[in-house]
């Protein structure tokens, strides 16, 4: 069974709707918004997520994680989707974990992972150097200088940067080589500029001017291919938040439909309404399967998470634009208030579609993948 | 979870379809017309369909997972998947194809009474019947339940009168299972029957219809003063309409391919074989490769949402009204897939004739797929029921009990 939750997944699925329904609800990223808070996350929900062990999810036993696997961590995202908190989930726990998981070496993880894994500190991915993602894009570079490094470069569109306690930056080696190193937020010659974004999440630029890098900090295994599959795991995890945002939009539509009334009847009896969002379930269906496949393609190993990734990206991106359009839409005069909230999830899409790759780049990396 | 007999049988499957398929039944379909079909009145097949028919019908493997008492292999659903697989990996056919193993069958076993699953079912099993269905006419398309079709209750037998339009091979067909009225008076879901009635009986005729295509795959079938015995009747009489809607549900998720093991051709292969490439060695027409793209990243979600529905209905979710999903998206696609094909083929996908354009094979293709969205419930009607049936969407109860 890969596409159907066992007992435990199930559990922590309902355990994750049940905690963030009620302690991190839209209303909660709406009040961090009203009262610009400089943190732009809850860190008491956070103290609480940390406590339930999400954060331990990914990580191996021996590092002190739970080796629960991505198809869990999944479920947890998709939830947070549902409620567009705000909180390191992605940024820490998904994509800067993976980065260590995937490219540390065992004194890196014994370091890093144990203290990712308790909570203690939060971590983020740089990767984009110009505003539309592309990886193969990287300037950012390390220099030799009396045994250790010099690391100058500017990271854009950083999740949580402002927030997070080190940040995992990928560049140049001195030999040429594609690497990531990791760096302590709080080093000399890092600034960071933290950025207001559509959906009021937390993101950063990231200037690194002469860093001091020792070789440590390098992640030992770091070249192309793992930094690839680093980058195809946070895809991934960026897809399911994303079709959890896209779900909850869509249900909250439907809900409306069946209240508001016009012309003396319920907007859901109107076949032009009915048809529209009966094509909108088609569609999550469909990427629903895309992102369940994507992370037992992660959970099982396989050697080849590219295509899986993209697919799963892809679709969400697509559908992900179709349902918060859709909602605003079916919502009408309301749904272009800010009181009422199927906007944030409006606002929300349009920055998960672009993040790590918008559909264009799935779409193409897809047809590049299968020889077209 | 491989145990050790699932692993037996997997190299026991694999080795008969290596020992048994011969090589000319291991390549894709182009067409029904290429598989066996069996029945009275089939041109016979192939020596080679016959070989394979034979060997696959001594083990029960043209209905493998029905009951070895009415002609199936008596497997388990999780040996059939195995089975399924292995027929998949070998690329081999389906030694049989009819409507009776794909429609009539699962409904005989849930509805049927003893006598009938052992003489019809086991027939179906052996290739010896071939089963048409009758549900359409003229005044009933999407209204599926206005059917007129009359059946009369004349003591030990019904007299039918009526008309059922696409009737698909009804003239290659040796039974046809009905939808008839048995009350007129009743409300129009509440009078259906559900009859099985001989096409050699006094008073059947049918007559193909010409499409678009240049083929007649359906029928127009007419039942004059026909004398159908009343042990006929299949479940109760005026029950027929949940048997219908039990069918139905079978056959969307047929068109919706589900149980689909056939290898299909790569649209972008096709592409890439009519029009070349450009100088990065990417298809010459970049907006074709990005609507292909497009087509086949939907295939392949929907691939995976058939194979996740499979293993929910294992754990106990059954396909229920989400059968009506996977035929309008299998049927949606495979139209935008035709409309590439034609596209990529310019003037050589518009060919109707002649050996030049392999006597308009796309081209009759093509036209034949505008049908996918229309047969077995048209698009807008698996829309309606998404609508209704799984998003609720309809007005609430008014105290009179009516929606509005």
């Amino acid at each position: 069974m890969a596409y159907v939750l066992n007992e435990e997944q199930s559990m922590l699925k309902d355990s994750a709707k049940e905690f963030l329904k009620n302690n991190a609800p839209v209303a909660q990223l709406r009040q961090l918004r009203d009262d610009n808070d400089s943190k732009g996350y809850n860190e008491s929900t956070w103290q609480q997520m940390v406590e339930m062990g999400w954060t331990a999810l990914t990580i191996p036993e021996e590092y002190e994680g739970m080796n629960f696997g991505y198809l869990g961590l999944g479920q947890i995202l998709e939830e947070s989707g549902r409620t567009l908190t705000s909180s390191p989930l992605l940024s820490s726990v998904a994509m800067a974990t993976a980065a260590i998981n995937i490219a540390g070496s065992d004194a890196q993880k014994k370091d890093y992972l144990k203290r990712l894994s308790h909570g203690e500190i939060t971590a983020t991915l740089a990767i984009d150097e110009t505003a539309r993602h592309n990886p193969n894009v990287i300037k950012s570079s390390l220099q030799s200088q009396n045994g250790s490094f010099l690391l100058n470069g500017t990271k854009v569109f950083v999740p949580d940067a402002n927030i997070s306690d080190f940040i995992i930056v990928s560049c140049i080696d001195a030999s040429g080589n594609d690497s990531m190193v990791i760096l302590d937020s709080k080093s000399d010659g890092i600034t960071i500029t933290r950025e207001h974004l559509m959906d009021y999440r937390n993101y950063g630029t990231v200037e690194l001017n002469n860093v001091k890098v020792s070789s440590d900090q390098i992640l030992a295994n770091a070249n192309k291919h793992t930094i690839e599959r680093t980058l195809d795991v946070a895809r991934v995890a960026v897809a399911a938040e994303l079709y959890g945002s896209s779900v909850e939009a869509f249900e909250r539509s439907v809900a409306y439909l069946k209240e508001r009334k016009q012309f003396g009847v319920e907007l859901a009896t109107f076949q032009g309404l009915q048809h529209r969002c009966a094509i909108m379930f088609c569609e999550l269906e469909l990427a629903q399967s895309a992102v369940l496949n994507a992370l037992n393609a992660i959970d099982r190993g396989d050697e080849d998470i590219r295509l899986a990734a993209s697919t799963a990206k892809a679709k969400v991106c697509k559908v992900a634009q179709l349902v918060s359009n859709e909602g605003v839409q079916l919502f009408g005069g309301i749904g272009m208030t800010d009181d009422e909230e199927i906007g944030f999830f409006l606002k929300r899409a349009r920055v998960g579609m672009a993040m790590l790759g918008d559909y264009n780049f799935h779409l193409d990396r897809f047809a590049v993948l299968n020889g077209y | 979870m491989a145990t050790t007999d699932t692993v037996t049988f997997k190299s026991e499957v694999r080795d008969f379809i290596e020992a048994n398929c011969p090589e000319a039944l291991r390549k894709p379909v182009k067409k029904f017309e290429d598989y066996f079909w069996g029945g009275k009145k089939s041109a016979g097949g192939t020596d080679e369909q016959i070989k394979w028919f034979n060997a696959m019908k001594e083990r029960g493997w043209t209905v493998p997972h029905w009951p070895k008492e009415y002609g199936g292999g008596g497997l388990s659903a999780e040996e059939n998947k195995i089975f399924l697989n292995e027929m998949a990996k070998a690329g081999a056919r389906k030694p049989l194809f009819s409507f009776g193993i794909s429609m009539l069958g699962p409904a005989l076993l849930k509805f049927g009474n003893e006598a009938q699953k052992k003489e019809h079912l086991t027939k179906i099993a052996n290739g010896e019947i071939w089963w048409c269905q009758g549900y359409s006419e003229p005044g009933a398309g999407s209204d599926l339940a206005a059917l007129q079709t009359r059946a009369e209750d004349k003591g030990d037998h019904y007299l039918v009168n009526g008309q059922k339009v696409w009737t698909s091979y009804a003239d290659k067909a040796d039974w046809i299972f009905c939808l008839v009225r048995t009350d007129p008076n009743a409300p129009k879901h509440s009078g259906i029957s559900f009859l099985l009635i001989d096409m050699e009986s006094e008073g059947v005729s049918t007559r193909p219809i010409k499409l678009i295509s240049g083929k007649s795959p359906f029928c127009e079938t007419f039942f004059d003063n026909v004398k159908v015995p009343k042990e006929n009747l299949v479940g109760q009489e005026n029950m027929g309409w949940s048997i219908a809607t039990f069918l139905l549900t079978h056959e969307r998720s047929m068109i919706g391919g589900i149980g689909d093991t056939d290898v299909k051709q790569a649209l972008h292969d096709f592409a890439l074989g009519q029009m070349g490439s450009d100088d990065n060695g990417k298809l010459a027409d970049p907006l074709l490769r990005k609507e292909i793209a497009e087509i086949e990243l939907d295939a392949r979600t929907l691939d995976m949402t058939i194979q996740r529905s499979l293993e929910e209905a294992k754990s106990g979710k059954p396909i229920g009204a989400r059968s009506s999903f996977f035929k309008y998206a299998y049927t949606e696609i495979n139209k935008r897939r035709y409309e590439a094909m034609v596209a990529a083929a310019g003037v050589n996908g518009l060919g109707w004739e002649g050996e030049k354009y392999n006597d308009g094979a796309v081209a009759k293709q093509f036209c034949r797929t505008k049908g996918n969205s229309i047969e077995g419930g048209t698009s807008e009607v698996q829309l309606n029921i998404i609508a209704k049936r799984i998003l609720h969407l309809r007005g609430k109860k008014q105290e009179n009990g009516i929606r509005t």
